[in-house]
């Protein structure tokens, strides 16, 4: 997204200003916690607590991290390309159906790693798929597909119930769910990546779908700044026109951004369906692809940013929990509170602060200048 | 007969269902012709339909909970258009920022004053909208067809929902035939042009964003103190999305408008209505097929199949007076 201000040093831009928005978003959520009777620094204090005080929180933590790492990824690399994508939430939701499929068919007869990478590849294909329609109308006949992908979401929760409770429920089960996968459909637990700091996760399932979600960050900045095709969807994203003048196929890399993108987004069923559930549940994105859009603008869109973004979203779901434990007026809806606090003051309002940060800048560099004497 | 009684009540269901979609949509358009898109419109709707059904709750009051909804509605309306118009901020941003910032204000400040799981208290008697009884409504009652449609289904909604039908003349009037209007529809298609004129783009559209927070409050207030006896969690349930979509479907015009948000009414009616039933010649639909009916045609409309719809032409786009 374009600056319409002069430029600051890359540390401002990508550093101060951040933390500034993201300290202004806690500071109104904490208005919110003195207007419902509690105090804001107790609650800070629990939800930390909650999130990293023991080898079970920080497990929950970077588990709901890999969910927002996938889906932080799929908004960002859309943002990238000038798009906005959200339909992350119903892109996840059939990922879901790619993974069901692949863990349904081959969890009796394969061992996990190798069901794993058939499902990773089932996840980035429906999840494109459900990116495909609204990209390809996007291109070809100019529909917004902030429409779209808003309609998909719907569609797919749609679709999703009617599967759920007229194809994959096994006969004689009240809920709306697969049957439990067996063995080769359940992802092992990272629990000795913890126990090399001396931590147990014990029943947190964090699992190796994290590594996956670190691996694909790591393809998106290849991708992004790495390759012809991350120059090209950057152009775009930059300006269209100059894209056009550029002779870039904008249609072509239009799809292929969405494809990409949606196929991130699906890849984060793979976490909560064979990582912990070893089922497909109804709803069991719960909003992850929303909180995506949150972690992409926090993170500037960069994986560097996204991944420490993604943990922050983790300790705010895992230490949200301990809140609505200790302090009754407080429930998990706080988050969804701060999710939109940082989506409006590191989105719409990133440039609230930027002239006020411009001055203080321009006033220190004067006080140096006039200390170091030309010529120092 | 049988079968016009069973017409009449879904028709009834139908004219409940697309009056909080109706407002909604009349609120979009106002924004949206001002060239400031508002996907928030669910948030706004969302925190009116609180606002409405705790200041009822306390009050004892619907017209107090009324005037609650809207003041909620217009504060999200004006942060909207703090950051869309003055900080000139991604609108679309925005809009699903005040979403979820809407959403999970209403469930925790709920939780904290009422203590019932996010809900508000039951209103009953004055702290509600009750049905308006048009008159000869009685005695028409018996007299087939015509009775049918005056008692049964143009009587017995509450005032709201006459306000929403009454709001769709008024806004074309509005938008189409003052001077007010002309200005509101120019500052959506080519803010440069009003600019020279010598007319504020700023103040213009903060002016249509009111109109919309008016509106959405309306439409929450009608969800919580009228159709439902209080606020529950999500009791908006993507209706402001079907509103924009309708928007949409309506190509941004007023009548037009009410005729998408009667066919999205209808369409809920019917998944109602024919929810676990056997049609005949078709069998069994599922139901979440004609839930999805509303997005898939939406979906369709946009792709150029039925018309074009051609937002206005400063839509989405921030105002920057000089470079």
């Amino acid at each position: 997204m374009a600056t319409p201000y002069a430029k600051l040093p890359g540390w401002i831009d990508y550093g101060v200003i951040p933390l500034i928005n993201l300290i202004v978003a806690f500071v109104v959520a904490g208005l919110v916690v003195v207007l419902v009777g509690e105090n804001p620094l107790k609650a800070a204090a629990f939800m930390i607590k909650g999130a990293f005080g023991s080898g079970e929180g920080i497990g929950y933590t970077l588990y709901y991290a890999t969910n927002f790492i996938f889906t932080g990824l799929a908004v960002a690399v859309a943002f990238h390309c000038g798009l906005f994508n959200i339909g992350g939430e119903g892109q996840a939701y059939l990922g879901g159906l790619g993974v069901s499929l692949v863990a349904l068919s081959f969890d009796s007869s394969l061992p996990w790693w190798i069901v794993f990478p058939l499902a990773t590849i089932g996840a980035a294909l429906t999840g494109a798929l459900w990116a495909l329609i609204p990209a390809w109308l996007q291109a070809k006949r100019g529909s917004h597909i902030v429409i779209t992908t808003i309609m998909f979401n719907f569609i797919a929760a749609s679709l999703m119930i009617y599967l759920l409770t007229n194809v994959f429920k096994p006969a004689g089960q009240m809920a709306p769910e697969t049957r439990k996968f067996v063995e080769g459909g359940q992802l092992p637990k990272l629990d000795w990546l913890l126990e090399m700091f001396g931590l147990t996760i014990r029943s947190a399932p964090f699992n190796i779908s994290f590594l996956l979600a670190l691996v694909a960050a790591f393809g998106v900045w290849v991708l992004i700044w790495r390759t012809k095709l991350g120059y090209e969807i950057r152009t775009m994203g930059f300006s269209p026109t100059a894209a056009r003048y550029a002779g870039i196929n904008e249609a072509r890399v239009l799809i292929i951004t969405m494809l990409v993108s949606g196929a991130l987004a699906g890849m984060m069923a793979l976490n909560p369906i064979m990582g912990a559930q070893h089922r497909m549940q109804l709803d069991f994105v719960t909003g992850a692809g929303f909180v995506g859009i949150a972690v992409a603008l926090m993170g500037r869109s960069h994986p560097v940013g996204i991944i420490p973004a993604a943990v922050l979203f983790g300790m705010l779901y895992q230490g949200g929990a301990e809140i609505a434990f200790e302090m009754p007026n407080i429930t998990r809806d706080m988050i969804v509170i701060i999710q939109g606090l940082a989506i409006l003051f590191a989105g719409a309002l990133e440039n609230m602060f930027r002239p006020h940060v411009q001055a203080a800048y321009a006033i220190a560099m004067g006080a140096r200048e006039r200390s170091e004497p030309a010529g120092a | 007969m049988e079968f016009v009684n069973a017409l009449v009540q879904i028709l009834d269901a139908t004219i409940r269902l697309s009056t909080p979609l109706l407002l909604a949509c009349l609120a979009g358009l106002y924004s949206e012709r001002s060239g400031v898109f508002d996907i928030g419109l669910e948030g706004k709707m969302l925190a009116a339909a609180f606002a409405g059904g705790a200041a009822a709750a306390v009050s004892g009051s619907a017209w107090i909970g009324l005037s609650a909804a809207i003041a909620a509605s217009v504060f999200f309306a004006l942060v909207h258009g703090f950051a869309s118009i003055t900080h000139r901020g991604n609108q679309i941003v925005s809009g699903v920022a005040i979403n979820f910032i809407a959403a999970g204000a209403a469930v925790i400040l709920g939780q904290a004053w009422f203590r019932q799981g996010g809900r508000t208290p039951s209103l009953t008697g004055d702290a509600r909208f009750n049905a308006i009884d048009l008159p000869f409504a009685g005695a028409l009652e018996n007299v087939p067809v015509i009775g049918q449609i005056w008692s049964g289904l143009l009587s017995g909604h509450s005032i709201l929902v006459y306000f929403a039908f009454a709001m769709v003349p008024f806004s074309w009037w509005v938008l189409f035939r003052t001077r007010f209007g002309l200005r509101l529809r120019a500052v959506g298609e080519n803010p440069a042009a009003v600019d020279t004129a010598g007319i504020g783009v700023a103040w213009l559209r903060y002016r249509a964003v009111m109109c919309t927070g008016v509106l959405c409050g309306v439409a929450g207030a009608y969800l919580s103190v009228a159709q439902n006896a209080g606020f529950v969690k999500d009791m908006t349930a993507g209706r402001g999305f079907i509103a924009l979509a309708a928007l949409i479907f309506a190509k941004w015009k007023p009548v037009p408008a009410m005729f998408a948000c009667l066919l999205f009414g209808f369409l809920d009616a019917i998944a109602i209505r024919i929810q676990g039933q056997a049609l005949p010649v078709i069998g069994k639909v599922p139901v979440q097929i004609v839930q999805a009916f509303p997005y898939v045609l939406t979906v369709i409309l946009l792709a150029g199949f039925i018309g074009k719809a051609i937002p206005p032409k400063a839509g989405g786009v921030p105002y920057v007076k000089e470079r």
